[in-house]
């Protein structure tokens, strides 16, 4: 080997203590929409012009990945004064440099506050939604520039690799990734080191590693902050499953809808090329491996894998029925290796840490940490990271701090388009793969939309069949022609059309559409109108029965009134209404004309009086 | 970016795509791509042209993988080009609104997503990973972030004065 890790970790340390003052600002997706781009430029300039940093010669700021903590973007933090500001704008910079940076003083008002003590709270680890985490897969994203190899390698990056290169055993690898318990963090939850054992198998001729980046999910974003916060995890935990099972190519394919993680990667991959972490002969061994990017089009079902491995090959994303699996005959026909972005990055950590370590996290069944992405109704949305088994009722009111505006919980969908919605009664379940399944739901790959009192089940319902209906591929009658048909009747029910019979054939359908599929996409699909319907079928009885909607979403079944001991006649919601549907004279009291009216709730927003209600 | 009439595709341009993305079958996708980078859709011709240039494929077999992506477009789209994110947290948090909005300033014609002056397109998109700062429109590369059906108004109003009005 022609590089010695070590001092490669104390060359990239020295060069962030030479950084001097450093100045963390979070760019990831959410937070470059809040503008950190120009709050980086502010604060350069300001630090390039300051000639006394008390105890520092200079400031670097650093743009790093996603913290997680989108809710509270842009995310400034001085690692140093372990000190996070949150919901910092343009024009807050002067004050934190002035104030902090060169006089040492905190800016309060920029310190987050608890939701529940009304507190400020300056150091990261004491605020609750990181109080609670333990970070794996995410633990460098936040903390480091996601574009610099020194920066990866200061913080154990190629580490693993090293190690791994220099003992030069591969089956002892597979072993550790066995031992650890970890399972496929994209939704199936296979044991991970099965499949790279299943694989090994076929060694010899020509194989490939592909890491599944399509995340598709609508409500999980885990994957793209790793890919964006820190690229050189998963190029590692790549480089790692290539040696095992004796690849020498690889596949990265990413959703066209992440360009920054896109970017990033191929900026990383050309970074580790240039200084032979990867490529041919990494760290002057005989072990090659080169990695291409591969764009996605659009196209929820090609995460399952069968379906990848076509659109790699530039066809249409369709699954095939397995056997043959693609351990043994994937990508071009060789065998492969596919394994989710979270997955591949917990691998350098496993290899470094140990698997006894890594498997004494979680539960008897499920090991681990894994990433949640909390949206939704939640004071405190973003991504996090737990043990497996923590409750939902953790995750939702101490992560995330409670529902917002004082509403109250009603549900959670868990796993996507493929998961359930659970409840209240759901809420000290530990999240693991197996009690997951027991109640309906799934873990998937961890999104988690958190539901309050004004959600309508029957129209999230509907949602989600509109989302799988889009998404289906087409090759399964059931799947294809099903979908449509359980679509046309929560149509039907939310616009206040249904009759009770619909929910009988409902159900027949879902069963239909789940057991006369070939992919995980149509053997799911029906999850979330049989998790309503076990938990919630009042609501579609109220929808059906009294043609009402009891959280009073679903326009058709809606009625917006005027109250007239309230009307003052003033005349601003004739005026407001975008279709002329309120009649009245000045002073005089005003009705709507239900023929007309369009619910937008325009009228009910902007009356002063309060005179106008929804029923 | 060109719009151009359909007539009059410049083929020069597509065969340096395919010759930078590697003329070979399984790099079609990427060539697709990047054609409707140039052109802001997939126009026929073209299509057909990548079809019988590429060997092992056939027009017909571009124009199935052109249609089963939901990033292809068969139609020109604006020069401002609106994504609305429809995910399962910005539906939660109201992302029908803000789409109503933009479809009542932009008076869509009946069944066309591009207004008639070629300036602005809509596309919903099912999620851009950006869920915490839900909902989410996207201008070309730009991405707005807790939208509200006022706050359209403002940076369609915006849009439409940089373009001189109209």
């Amino acid at each position: 080997m022609n590089i010695d890790i070590k001092k490669e970790q104390d060359k990239a340390q020295e060069l962030i203590k030479a950084q001097g003052f450093r100045v963390l600002v979070c760019s990831g997706t959410g937070c470059m929409a809040n503008g950190s781009a120009e709050i980086i430029k502010k604060f350069a300039e300001l630090g390039a012009n300051v000639s006394t940093l008390s105890d520092y010669d200079k400031l670097t700021v650093v743009p790093t990945g996603c913290h997680g903590f989108c809710e509270q973007g842009v995310l400034v933090v001085l690692p140093d004064q372990h000190t996070t500001y949150v919901k910092v704008k343009l024009a807050d910079v002067e004050e934190i440099f002035n104030s902090h940076i060169v006089g040492g003083k905190p800016v309060e008002r920029l310190l987050y506050t608890d939701p529940k003590t009304n507190e400020h709270v300056q150091k990261n680890d004491d605020i609750n939604f990181y109080a609670k985490q333990t970070r794996t897969a995410l633990a460098n994203c936040g903390k480091i520039n996601a574009e610099s190899l020194d920066e990866a390698i200061s913080v154990g990056a190629y580490e693993a690799l090293y190690n791994i290169l220099n003992e030069n055993n591969p089956d002892a690898v597979i072993q550790e990734v066995l031992d650890s318990g970890l399972k496929g963090r994209g939704g199936a939850g296979f044991p991970t080191g099965l499949k790279w054992k299943f694989t090994a198998a076929n060694k010899g001729g020509k194989s490939y590693v592909v890491c599944n980046g399509d995340e598709g999910d609508p409500g999980a974003f885990m994957d793209r902050s790793v890919m964006e916060g820190d690229p050189h995890k998963l190029l590692e935990g790549m480089a790692i499953a290539a040696f095992s099972i004796g690849a020498d190519e690889g596949y990265i394919y990413v959703r066209a809808e992440y360009p920054l993680a896109i970017k990033r990667l191929r900026k990383a991959i050309a970074a580790a090329e240039e200084r032979h972490y990867l490529g041919k002969n990494i760290m002057g061994t005989d072990f090659s491996f080169t990695l291409h990017i591969k764009e996605g089009a659009g196209a929820f079902v090609c995460g399952e894998e069968s379906a990848l491995i076509a659109s790699i090959e530039g066809e249409r994303g369709m699954p095939r029925p397995k056997p043959p699996f693609p351990a043994n005959k994937g990508l071009f026909g060789r065998p492969t290796l596919i394994n989710n972005v979270e997955t591949l990055a917990n691998i350098p950590v496993i290899m470094r840490k140990g698997a006894k370590w890594f498997a004494s996290m979680g539960t008897e069944s499920a090991k681990g940490t894994k990433t949640f992405a909390l949206t939704g109704e939640v004071n405190n949305t973003g991504l996090i990271e737990v043990p497996m088994g923590t409750t939902l009722r953790e995750i939702i009111f101490d992560i995330g701090g409670g529902i917002r505006g004082g509403k109250k919980f009603k549900a959670v969908q868990i796993g996507g388009p493929s998961g359930g919605c659970l409840t209240e009664e759901h809420l000290d379940l530990p999240m693991d793969y197996e009690s997951l399944a027991k109640a309906g739901a799934m873990v998937g790959s961890g999104g988690l939309v958190v539901m309050a009192e004004d959600t309508c089940m029957v129209e999230v319902a509907r949602f989600f069949m509109n989302f799988t209906k889009n998404e289906s591929c087409g090759k399964c009658v059931p799947c294809r022609e099903g979908t449509k048909n359980m679509l046309k009747i929560l149509e039907k029910i939310v616009k206040g059309k249904g009759e009770l019979k619909d929910l009988e054939v409902l159900e027949d359908l879902a069963n239909t559409v789940k057991d006369g599929s070939l992919c995980g996409l149509g053997k799911t699909a029906p999850n979330p109108v049989l998790s309503t319907l076990k938990y919630f079928k009042d609501e579609y009885i109220a929808h059906i029965v009294d043609k009402k909607c009891p959280a009073g979403v679903c326009t058709a079944l809606k009625t917006i009134k005027i109250k007239e001991d309230l009307c003052k006649g003033c005349t601003k919601c004739a005026r407001t209404c975008p279709v002329g549907a309120i009649e009245g004279e000045v002073k005089k009291v005003h009705t709507i004309n239900q023929a007309k009216c369009i619910k937008c709730e325009a009228c009910l927003k902007g009356c002063p009086f309060h005179a106008i209600v929804q029923e | 970016m060109t719009t151009q009439s359909p007539e009059k595709f410049d083929f020069g341009k597509v065969d340096k795509i395919m010759e930078e993305c590697g003329a070979d079958k399984s790099h079609l996708i990427a060539i697709l791509q990047n054609v409707q980078k140039e052109f802001t859709y997939l126009p026929i011709d073209v299509m057909t042209y990548i079809g019988t240039k590429i060997e092992g494929l056939s027009p017909a077999t571009v124009y199935g993988v052109a249609t089963f992506y939901a990033q292809f477009s068969l139609e020109p789209k604006g020069k401002y080009q609106i994504k609305c994110c429809d995910g399962t947290a910005c539906h939660v948090r109201g992302s029908m609104p803000v789409m109503n909005a933009i479809k009542a300033k932009l008076k869509f014609a009946e069944g066309k997503m591009r207004t008639e002056d070629g300036m602005f397109s809509l596309e919903t998109v099912s999620c851009l990973g950006a869920c915490g700062l839900a909902p989410v429109m996207v201008i070309n590369e730009k991405v707005y972030p807790q939208m509200t059906s006022d706050a359209v108004k403002i940076v369609l109003d915006e849009i439409i004065a940089q373009e001189g009005g109209k």
